[in-house]
C-alpha cells in the first residue's frame, strides 16, 4: 500500500517536471485565456489538451450560452464561476431550470438573458431573485406571457441594475410598482411595448429608483402626469419616449419641469406626433446637455423647430428620419452654433440640393450622414458633401436616384475615412467603385441593385479594402465568380455576403468564399447555378456559419445538407424554400443542435412524415415557416408538442413564384414605387 | 291666556334665548306657548306642569349644564332587562292610552260646538290639543319602543324615558335647560307610573355618571373625530356655545307634526306633511321657511359643544374645539360616543355608528381591489400608488391569479383569500428553504410527459413553499398578521398543483 503511494508520488513529480504548464500559476493561464476571448474554437481545443487545462478553462469561463436546458446541470457543474448566462438559444426554459441555475451560480451570476425564451414563470424568477444576490442584469424581453406576479418575483433581486421588459404586454402598473420598490438600484429599465403600464407605474419607478440612467418608455400609454417625476431624476441620461402619443404640447407645461434635467444626454421623441416645435423647445430649454436628439417620424422640420435647438450647445447628433423637411428648416439647422457629428435625413421628404449643401457646408465635422431615399438630391449635394465632410465614416444614400454615376467618383476621392457605405439602388459604376476602393477602412459596403457594376469594379474593392466584413451584392447582376474571388482573396475578414439573384454565380464563387473562415452569413438566394458541391465546401471550411439562405437554389439537394449537418454546428437559421432538398436532407440537418429557424416553402420533395420526424428531431427550434397546406397533413398532437417545446409555427399561403429576369424585376419595382 | 303670567315662564324664556333663532325647532315654540298647557287641558298637562315644576326644583343645582347626562341609573337598570321596569312601562302606556282617548273625546266635543268662539281662539285651541296629542303619542311610541330588546341594545347608554324627555324638549323647541334637567323624563314616568325612584337617588346619579364618562373619555380622545376643520381659530367668547343633550342628539327625528305626531328629520318635510292636515297649512306663509325673529339679540356666531364631559368637543375641555353645526354635533356624538351598531352586510367586519357612513362604505365594500403589502386596501389605483410612493418598503400586492403567470388563467378568487395567499411566509424562511430545495432539485426538467399538458408547465415548484402556502384562509385576522409583518412575499401557486409536482 505504502509502496503504491510512493510510486504515485514519484510519478506525479515526474509528470510535473515534464509538463511546463504545471509551473504556471492559475492567474497566468487565465491571462493567456483572456486572449482567446472571442474565439470559441480555440478555447475548446485548449480545454481538450489535458485535464488540468480542462479544469482551468472551466474555471475561467464567465459567459455561457447553452443550447438546451437539458444539459444545464452538467454544464453548471463544470463551469462554476459563470457570471453571464445567455439562455436565448434555449427555447424552453422552465422554472426548474432557472431554479437550478439559481442554486448552482448563487454568488457569481451577474447577468441572465431570457429575451427569447419561454415557459418560465414567477417561480423560476423568484428563485433567481432570491438566491442570486449579485444579479445585476436581467433581460426578460418578449416574455409576453409574464404577469405581474412573476415581475413581482423579479423585484426580489435587490441589486438589479439593468432590466429589460420589452413586450411584456401583460405586466401592469402593479408589477412595475413592485419592481420600483424592490429594485432601488436600477440604472436602466426598458418598458418598451409594456402596454399595460401607465402613468402610475412609470411615476413610481421614477420616484423610487433614483439611480436611473436610461429609461425606455416607448409606446407606453403615458401622459404628462409622469413626466415631472421623470425630470426630477438626478442622473437620467437617456430618455426614450418613442411613440408616446399621450404626450402633447399642451401637457408640457413649464411647471412640469421646474427642475430641469441637466444630465440628459439622449432624448428620443420619435413618433410623438403630438409634440410640435412648441413642445420640443420647452423640452430642450430645460435639458441643455442633450447630445443626441431623435425626432424621427415627428412633426415637420421647420425653421421654428430648428430654432428650438439653439439652446443645446452640446448637441452632436440629430435623427430626423421620416420627417417632412423644409429648406428653411435645414438651413436653420445649418446655422446652429454647434458642430454636428451625426445627421440622419433618411426618408425625409423635401430635402433639396441647395438646403443640404448649405447644411453640410456649416457642419464640416459630420461623421455619419444618412440621406437614404432623398430622391430630390443630385450630384450638387453629393459634391458639397464630399468637399465639406471629408471626415465622414458612414454614408448611407440608398435610392438617391437622381445622383449620376460621376458623383460617386467624387465620394471616393474626398472621403477616405469611410467605414460604412450604403449605395444600394444607385447609378454607381466600376469607375465609382474604383474610386471608393481608396477608402481602405471600409468594413461595410452595400452595392445591391447597382446594375452598372461589374467584376472589374469589385476587383478594385477586393484589392484595397482588406477590412471589409460586410458586402451586399443583392441583384447586382453584373457580378460573376471573378469578382467574388477577387473579394475573397483581398478580404479575409468577410463575415457577411449577399449575392442573392446574382445569377452568374457558380460553385467556384462558393469555393473562393470557403476561404473566408469568419463567414457567418451567406445569402445565395436565387443563384441558380450553385450546387451542393459548392455548399459542401462552404460547410467544411466556414465553421462559424450561422445564417444560410439557399432559397431558389434549385440545384442544391440532400447531398449538400449532409456536409452542412456534419460541419456547420453553429448554423441557426436556414431558408430552404424552392430548393431540391427532401426530408432526408432535412432530417440530417436535425443533428445541428443550435438550429433555431427553418423556412421551407414549396419544397417539392418534402413529405409530411419526414417533416414530422425532422421537427421532432430538432429540439431547439424557435420558428418554423411552412406552407399552409402542410398544416392539415401534420398530426395535431405533433404540432402541439413542438409548440410546447417553444417553437412558433408560421403558416404561409404564398403561391409558387417563378423567377423573373433582373431587368424585368427592376422595372416592376419602379412601377410599384410610382 | 297671557303667557307671561305663568310660573314656568322664565324658564321657557331662557330656553328660547339659548336656542338659535334660526333653529327650525323654534317654530314649534312660537306656535305653542307652553304656558297654555296648564290652563286648558286637564290630565296630561297637569303632569307636564308637575314636570316642569320639579324641573324648576332641580335647577337649584348650581350649574346644571355641567351634568350632561342624568339617566345612567336607569340605564343600568334597563340594561339588565328588568321585567319590573317593563311592567312599569306597560302600565305607563296603559295610562297614556287612556289619556289619548280622553283627548280624542275632547276633540270630538270641540267639533260639535265650535261656533261660539272667535276664529282665532278656535285655531289656538286646536293647536293646543294636537300638540298634546303629539306629546302623548310620542311618549307611547318611545315607551313601546323600549320594550323591544333590540332597540335597547342599540341605544345602550340612552334610556327610553330620557328619550321621551329629549323628544319632548325638541318638540317644544327648547334646548339645554329643559332637556338637561336631571330626570325630567324620568319624572314624567314617575308621575304617571309607579314611583320607582326617589329624588335622593337621582341626585346621586350625575356624579357616578361623570366618573364613568371621564373614564370613557380617555380612550375616545385620541380618535380623530371631526367633521369640522381643526384649523378654525375663533377666539373664545367670540361665539355662542350651544350644547344639545344626548337625547336630543340621538333622537331619530327633530321635527314633529303637532297634529299627528309624526316625526321628521327636516323642517321642510314637516311643512310638506302639514299640508295634509288642512287648508290653513297650505298658505304661502305656513309653507314658507320660518324666518328669524326680527327682534332677537344681535347675531353671534354659533358653535356647538358636545355634551360628553371630557371630550375635546366639550366646552369644558381645556383645548375645546367647537363643532360648527348641529349635524356635526350629531355625527360627532354618534361616531365618538356611541356604539357602532351598523355592521356592513358585505364584509361583516366594518362597523359604523352613523348610517350614512355605513352606506358610503357599502358602496365601495369589496371593491377595494388595490392592495398594498401593508394590508391597506384602496378603491383607487392612484391612491395605492400615492401610498406606496410615500412609504418606504411598501409594495403593491399582486392578486393570486396574477402570480400564477402561466398560460392558463386562474379562476377569480375572493380578494381576502388573495391577501392571505400573497403573504404566506416570511422572507428569510423563503430564501433559505428555497435554496435548500433548489440544491435538491434533480434533473427531471423537460420531462416529455409535460409537453402535452401545458397546464403543468408552471407546476414545478421550488419546495419550501409547500410548508407555507397553506395559510389559514378562513381566519382573516391571522392572514392580516402576516400582512403587518411587512415583507412582501410572493406566493407561487395554489397548493393543489404544487403538491403534484413536488420534487
Amino acid at each position: 500500500m505504502l509502496k503504491k503511494q510512493k510510486l504515485l508520488k514519484t510519478q506525479q513529480q515526474q509528470r510535473n517536471k515534464n509538463n511546463p504548464f504545471e509551473v504556471l500559476s492559475e492567474e497566468l493561464v487565465f491571462t493567456i485565456l483572456d486572449f482567446l476571448e472571442g474565439d470559441p474554437l480555440a478555447k475548446k481545443s485548449f480545454s481538450l489538451v489535458c485535464k488540468s487545462f480542462y479544469f482551468v478553462e472551466a474555471k475561467h469561463r464567465r459567459a455561457l450560452t447553452p443550447l438546451r436546458t437539458d444539459h444545464l446541470p452538467a454544464i453548471l457543474n463544470r463551469y462554476s464561476s459563470v457570471a453571464n448566462l445567455d439562455l436565448t438559444l434555449c427555447p424552453r426554459v422552465s422554472d426548474n431550470s432557472l431554479a437550478l441555475v439559481a442554486g448552482a451560480c448563487r454568488n457569481t451570476l451577474r447577468r441572465v438573458d431570457l429575451s427569447r425564451s419561454k415557459f418560465f414563470g414567477g417561480n423560476g424568477l423568484l428563485s433567481l431573485g432570491v438566491n442570486c444576490c449579485n444579479l445585476v442584469e436581467l433581460d426578460l424581453s418578449n416574455a409576453t406571457e409574464l404577469r405581474d406576479g412573476a415581475v413581482a418575483a423579479v423585484a426580489r433581486a435587490r441589486n438589479l441594475e439593468k432590466l429589460w421588459l420589452a413586450r411584456c404586454k401583460l405586466v401592469t402598473d402593479m408589477g412595475i410598482g413592485c419592481i420600483a420598490v424592490g429594485c432601488r438600484k436600477l440604472r436602466l429599465i426598458c418598458l418598451k411595448w409594456c402596454v399595460g403600464v401607465g402613468d402610475l407605474g412609470v411615476e413610481l419607478v421614477a420616484i423610487k429608483c433614483k439611480e436611473l440612467r436610461t429609461l425606455d418608455l416607448s409606446y407606453l400609454p403615458i401622459t404628462e402626469k409622469c413626466l415631472s417625476s421623470i425630470f426630477k431624476l438626478q442622473h437620467l441620461e437617456d430618455l426614450v419616449l418613442e411613440g408616446c402619443y399621450g404626450i402633447d404640447d399642451d401637457s408640457l407645461d413649464d411647471d412640469v419641469f421646474k427642475q430641469g434635467c441637466k444630465t440628459l444626454k439622449k432624448l428620443d421623441i420619435s413618433g410623438c406626433q403630438n409634440i410640435s416645435h412648441v413642445g420640443l423647445s420647452k423640452l430642450t430649454s430645460i435639458s441643455g446637455s442633450i447630445e443626441q436628439l431623435i425626432l424621427a417620424d415627428g412633426s415637420p422640420v421647420t425653421h421654428a423647430l430648428a430654432d428650438g435647438l439653439k439652446e443645446l450647445s452640446l448637441l452632436q447628433s440629430i435623427i430626423l428620419d421620416g420627417c417632412l423637411v423644409t429648406s428653411s428648416g435645414l438651413r436653420a439647422i445649418g446655422n446652429l452654433c454647434i458642430s454636428l457629428r451625426e445627421l440622419s435625413l433618411s426618408k425625409c421628404m423635401g430635402v433639396t440640393d441647395e438646403a443640404l449643401s448649405f447644411l453640410v457646408l456649416k457642419h464640416r465635422d459630420l461623421r455619419k450622414l444618412d440621406i437614404t431615399c432623398c430622391r430630390k438630391i443630385t450630384d450638387v449635394a453629393i459634391a458639397s458633401i464630399a468637399n465639406s465632410c471629408i471626415n465622414l465614416t458612414s454614408l448611407r444614400m440608398e435610392s438617391c436616384i437622381l445622383v449620376p454615376r460621376e458623383a460617386f467618383v467624387l465620394i471616393g476621392q474626398k472621403c477616405h475615412y469611410l467605414e460604412e457605405l450604403d449605395l444600394t439602388d444607385n447609378e454607381i459604376d466600376d469607375e465609382g467603385l474604383k474610386s471608393i476602393s481608396r477608402c481602405s477602412r471600409l468594413s461595410s459596403l452595400k452595392v445591391g441593385i447597382c446594375l452598372n457594376i461589374t467584376d472589374r469594379g469589385l476587383a478594385y474593392v477586393g484589392m484595397c479594402c482588406s477590412k471589409l466584413k460586410e458586402l451586399d451584392l443583392y441583384r447586382s447582376t453584373g457580378i460573376t465568380d471573378l469578382g467574388i474571388s477577387a473579394v475573397c482573396r483581398g478580404c479575409p475578414d468577410l463575415e457577411m455576403i449577399n449575392t442573392a439573384y446574382c445569377t452568374s454565380i457558380t460553385d467556384s464563387s462558393l469555393f473562393s468564399l470557403s476561404k473566408c473562415s469568419n463567414l457567418k452569413t451567406l445569402e445565395i438566394r436565387g443563384c441558380l447555378l450553385v450546387t451542393s458541391i459548392g455548399l459542401a465546401a462552404i460547410a467544411m471550411n466556414c465553421k462559424q456559419l450561422n445564417r444560410l439562405d439557399i432559397k431558389k437554389c434549385y440545384n442544391i439537394d440532400d447531398s449538400g445538407m449532409i456536409p452542412l449537418a456534419h460541419f456547420s454546428q453553429n448554423l441557426r437559421q436556414i431558408n430552404l424554400s424552392y430548393s431540391s432538398v427532401t426530408d432526408v436532407g432535412l432530417l440530417s440537418l436535425a443533428s445541428i443542435s443550435c438550429l433555431q429557424s427553418f423556412t421551407m416553402l414549396h419544397l417539392q420533395g418534402l413529405v409530411p412524415g419526414g417533416l414530422a420526424a425532422a421537427l421532432l428531431a430538432c429540439g431547439g427550434l424557435i420558428k418554423v415557416k411552412l406552407h399552409l397546406s402542410l398544416r392539415s397533413q401534420l398530426p395535431e398532437a405533433l404540432i402541439r408538442h413542438v409548440e410546447a417545446r417553444g417553437c412558433v409555427f408560421e403558416w404561409r399561403d404564398k403561391v409558387f413564384q417563378a423567377e423573373l429576369d433582373p431587368k424585368c424585376w427592376k422595372l416592376q419595382l419602379e412601377d410599384l414605387m410610382q | 291666556m297671557d303667557p307671561k303670567g305663568r310660573p314656568c315662564d322664565s324658564n321657557w324664556a331662557r330656553s328660547s334665548s339659548l336656542t338659535s333663532p334660526g333653529n327650525g325647532l323654534q317654530t314649534n315654540l312660537s306656535s305653542n306657548p307652553p304656558s297654555f298647557y296648564g290652563a286648558k287641558i286637564e290630565a296630561p298637562f297637569k303632569q307636564f306642569n308637575q314636570t316642569s315644576g320639579e324641573f324648576n326644583k332641580d335647577t337649584k343645582i348650581p350649574d346644571q349644564e355641567s351634568f350632561p347626562l342624568s339617566d345612567s341609573s336607569q340605564t343600568i337598570k334597563l340594561q339588565d332587562w328588568d321585567p319590573s321596569v317593563m311592567l312599569n312601562n306597560l302600565s305607563f302606556m296603559e295610562e297614556k292610552i287612556h289619556q289619548l282617548q280622553d283627548l280624542v273625546h275632547l276633540i270630538v266635543n270641540k267639533r260639535c260646538q265650535p261656533f261660539g268662539l272667535p276664529d282665532q281662539l278656535v285655531t289656538q285651541e286646536q293647536q293646543l290639543i294636537t300638540a298634546d296629542l303629539t306629546s302623548i303619542i310620542v311618549q307611547l311610541i318611545s315607551t313601546a319602543g323600549s320594550l323591544l330588546p333590540s332597540v335597547r341594545h342599540t341605544l345602550t347608554n340612552t334610556n327610553t324615558t330620557p328619550l321621551i324627555g329629549g323628544q319632548l324638549g325638541q318638540l317644544r323647541g327648547s334646548t339645554a335647560p329643559f332637556g338637561s334637567g336631571p330626570g325630567s323624563g324620568i319624572q314624567t314616568q314617575n308621575n304617571s307610573g309607579s314611583k320607582l325612584f326617589d329624588h335622593s337617588t337621582q341626585n346621586d346619579v350625575p356624579k357616578n355618571c361623570e366618573v364613568e364618562q371621564k373614564y370613557h373619555m380617555e380612550e375616545h380622545e385620541t380618535k380623530d373625530e371631526d367633521d369640522v376643520e381643526e384649523g378654525e381659530n375663533l377666539p373664545p367668547g367670540s361665539y355662542e356655545i350651544l350644547q344639545l343633550e344626548k337625547e336630543e342628539i340621538l333622537a331619530p327625528h327633530t321635527h314633529f307634526c303637532t297634529i299627528c305626531g309624526k316625526g321628521f328629520k327636516r323642517d321642510a318635510n314637516l311643512r310638506m306633511h302639514m299640508r295634509g292636515h288642512g287648508d290653513e297649512y297650505k298658505t304661502p306663509e305656513a309653507l314658507a321657511k320660518p324666518h328669524k325673529e326680527p327682534g332677537s339679540e344681535p347675531k353671534l356666531i354659533k358653535r356647538y359643544s358636545c355634551p360628553y364631559t371630557g371630550c375635546k368637543r366639550n366646552k369644558d375641555h381645556k383645548k375645546f374645539q367647537p363643532l360648527k353645526t348641529i349635524l356635526c354635533v350629531k355625527n360627532h356624538y354618534k361616531r365618538t360616543h356611541c356604539d357602532k351598531s351598523y355592521i356592513c352586510s358585505r364584509c361583516n367586519t366594518k362597523r359604523f355608528s352613523v348610517m350614512a357612513d355605513l352606506k358610503t362604505h357599502e358602496k365601495h365594500c369589496g371593491k377595494d381591489k388595490w392592495l398594498c403589502s401593508c394590508g391597506t386596501t384602496f378603491s383607487r389605483k392612484d391612491k395605492l400608488f400615492g401610498h406606496i410612493a410615500l412609504f418606504q418598503g411598501h409594495t403593491p400586492a399582486i392578486p393570486l391569479d396574477d402570480t400564477k403567470g402561466g398560460p392558463s388563467g386562474a379562476p377569480d378568487l375572493d380578494i381576502r383569500e388573495n391577501n392571505s395567499m400573497d403573504f404566506c411566509f416570511g422572507s428569510n424562511s423563503s430564501s433559505e428553504n428555497g435554496v435548500q430545495n433548489i440544491m435538491d432539485v434533480k434533473v427531471n426538467i423537460d420531462d416529455p410527459i409535460n409537453y402535452f399538458s401545458p397546464l403543468n408547465f408552471e407546476g414545478c415548484n421550488f419546495g419550501g413553499f409547500n410548508d407555507f402556502s397553506q395559510p389559514p384562509f378562513e381566519d382573516s385576522e391571522g392572514s392580516f398578521s402576516f400582512l403587518m409583518s411587512g415583507s412582501f412575499n410572493y406566493a407561487p401557486k395554489s397548493t393543489g398543483e404544487s403538491n403534484s409536482e413536488n420534487l
